[in-house]
């Protein structure tokens, strides 16, 4: 297993990393969700790519092939897509709520608000 | 129609939902909700009395036999936390319906209930389902619901609550989905039964041991364990006061669930407890929750807040329990974790009466309510007693356990702290108690502060007597919970 193999894994690591770094740095509501959904991106192309067999193709079944990719995590994926969909949606409406209420989609200006 | 049980408990209320939207007649809608949840309650307490016959239950969606198929399994601490869940719902429904007229736009109560029922349906779920991914699954739905109706509350910091929830709560679910990625490149399978099997013949690696530390932080958030607990508190305090009682007694106490089906079924004791030393971690998280929400607890003048704080360190006690890691300690987890919600669920209930006559659970704004409002102020009581843990409570006997648990383990300065915690348990419901027995009302509509409706009290007197009856007679739910312990400690083992 050389670094090269994992390639797609250390890509995994650095997009979950950025995600995360923006969902606690950033005060913005807006960019906490973009942050999210960067987090939750990453989860979705390590499962993708975890189901890529080398040498195989689309599980399609053709007379030619007799090897395919495992099918199974980009289904698995597409649940998780949808979930994570309606988390955006939920998410961005409350940030419209919370913008008509305060005024405001900055974390530390709404925390003054409150006091 | 007795062999799907397993899977009606979860459809009843999921095609409940959009029943309610497409009537959007909040009258209709709760009828519907109250109906579907005794229907559930009923199913629950059959499939209770069929596992205790028949033994583990499974049950192959769709006839697809298991691992390829999705298994629902249920076992008795399923259905021991299945009979918990829907017994809530059950009684926080036909609450609801007097509740949210009060708290809730006219035009938002079919919605309130639509979902509410989701949220129930997606809490059952994951308690049945016996395949990991359906636990996410399940575990979002109850999740997108519960922001959804934390949203609903009246005061604006409902939405900063519940816009923090679904932050902290996406990012543990989030966890717990790479958690099952990393199981399933190891395993390929996602049943739990068939994972438990798989897992210990795998040469060691590094794989395993991470995805446990992503399964188990994921659920940590969930449950709000201190450290992971910061969402909490506002989620409970601001949220409309039966979504209070219903998400303060069932969504950690599910995630508690999920949390032991990880490390028991899935990852078997062996490996979570002896090699992971998982027990380690928790025990003295737990220990600081326990001792610095009690602490925070005293200092609150919101009461609602104050029993949120109070939740913190009660979960502190049941994770506690579990990370005894022995059969005494985990039952008393159980024990603690099944009569916990009946007791905050009545709390909170006795709150939402209060709140449905002053609009406000202010310390201040309570004085001498226990005049004005004795039958709420009754059940308070006596879910504050059983909080505490005196005698003849159900807080009591989870307590005693607890305490056995921790001696026997000759932890006696962990046994020492939940007696001294429960003193201070004494002082924050003490404060309460004084405000409203011992001091004279301060508000200047005294006439008009009346008893709550009967639709509010019938329910919160039904957890109260609960609380009652099962520190009289502990019978029924000791012997769930000790041969559920005993279930889960005799597995891999």
């Amino acid at each position: 297993m050389n670094a090269m193999g994992l390639l797609n894994y250390w890509f995994v690591i650095v997009l979950m990393m950025i995600g995360f770094y923006v969902l606690i740095a950033q005060g913005n509501l807006v960019k906490k969700i973009v942050g999210l959904n960067i987090f939750q991106t990453s989860v979705f192309v390590f499962y993708i790519s975890m189901g890529k067999i080398t040498g195989a193709t689309a599980p399609i079944l053709d007379s030619d092939w007799s090897v395919y990719s495992n099918p199974l995590p980009h289904v698995l994926i597409l649940t998780a897509i949808v979930v994570g969909v309606a988390t955006t949606a939920l998410g961005l409406s409350l940030t419209v709520r919370i913008h008509e209420a305060y005024g405001s989609v900055e974390e530390d200006e709404i925390n003054e608000m409150d006091e | 129609m007795m062999n799907h049980l397993p899977v009606l408990q979860v459809i009843i209320p999921l095609l409940a939902a959009p029943l309610c939207v497409i009537v959007r007649n909040g009258q209709i809608a709760g009828v519907i909700a109250v109906a579907s949840s005794w229907v559930s309650l009923w199913m629950a307490w059959k499939i209770f009395q069929l596992v205790q016959v028949a033994g583990t239950i499974s049950y192959n969606l769709g006839g697809w036999l298991a691992p390829v198929g999705i298994e629902y399994r249920i076992d008795t601490l399923a259905a021991f936390v299945l009979i918990l869940v829907t017994l809530v719902g059950a009684v926080v429904t036909p609450y609801a319906i007097t509740s949210v007229k009060k708290e809730i736009d006219e035009s938002k109560e079919s919605l309130f209930y639509a979902a509410f029922l989701l949220c129930l349906s997606g809490l059952l779920g994951i308690v049945v389902t016996g395949d990991i991914f359906n636990v996410f699954v399940f575990l979002e739905i109850s999740s997108l619901s519960a922001y959804a109706l934390i949203a609903l509350g009246k005061d604006r910091r409902a939405l900063i609550a519940s816009y923090q929830y679904l932050i902290m709560g996406s990012v543990g679910a989030t966890f717990i989905v790479i958690g099952i990625g990393m199981l399933y490149v190891m395993t390929g399978s996602l049943n739990m039964a068939d994972l438990a099997i798989l897992l210990p013949e795998l040469p060691s690696n590094r794989i395993i041991p991470v995805a446990f530390a992503f399964l188990t932080i994921g659920v940590c958030l969930k449950l709000a364990l201190f450290p992971l607990h910061v969402w909490l508190p506002n989620a409970y305090a601001y949220a409309p006061s039966a979504v209070t009682a219903f998400i303060a007694s069932t969504a950690t106490k599910v995630a508690i669930y999920m949390l032991l089906r990880i490390c028991f079924t899935i990852f078997g004791p062996d490996f979570s407890f002896v090699k992971m030393q998982l027990g380690a971690i928790l025990l003295p998280l737990s220990v600081i929750a326990i001792f610095s929400m009690s602490l925070v607890a005293i200092f609150q003048t919101n009461v609602k807040r104050m029993l949120a704080y109070s939740s913190l360190a009660q979960i502190g006690y049941i994770v506690l329990g579990i990370s005894l890691f022995t059969n005494t300690g985990l039952t008393a987890g159980i024990l603690h974790l099944f009569n916990h919600a009946v007791i905050k669920g009545s709390l909170f209930m006795a709150l939402g009466c209060v709140m449905y006559r002053l609009n406000s659970v202010d310390l201040e704004s309570m004085r001498g309510l226990g005049k004005k409002m004795p039958l709420t102020m009754g059940a308070f009581l006596v879910g504050g007693f059983s909080l505490i843990g005196v005698p003849f409570t159900a807080g009591f006997i989870s307590k005693w356990y607890l305490i056995q648990g921790a001696l026997e383990k000759g932890l006696w300065p962990v046994a020492l702290l939940v007696l001294m915690t429960s003193l201070m348990a004494v002082v924050y419901i003490w404060r309460v108690v004084e405000s409203v027995y011992f001091s004279e009302f301060g508000g200047s509509d005294a006439d008009e502060i009346t008893e709550a409706p009967l639709g509010l009290l019938l329910p919160t007197w039904a957890l109260a007597i609960l609380c009652l009856y099962f520190g009289i007679n502990g019978t029924f739910t000791v012997l769930a919970a000790s041969s559920a312990a005993a279930n889960l400690m005799g597995v891999g083992s």
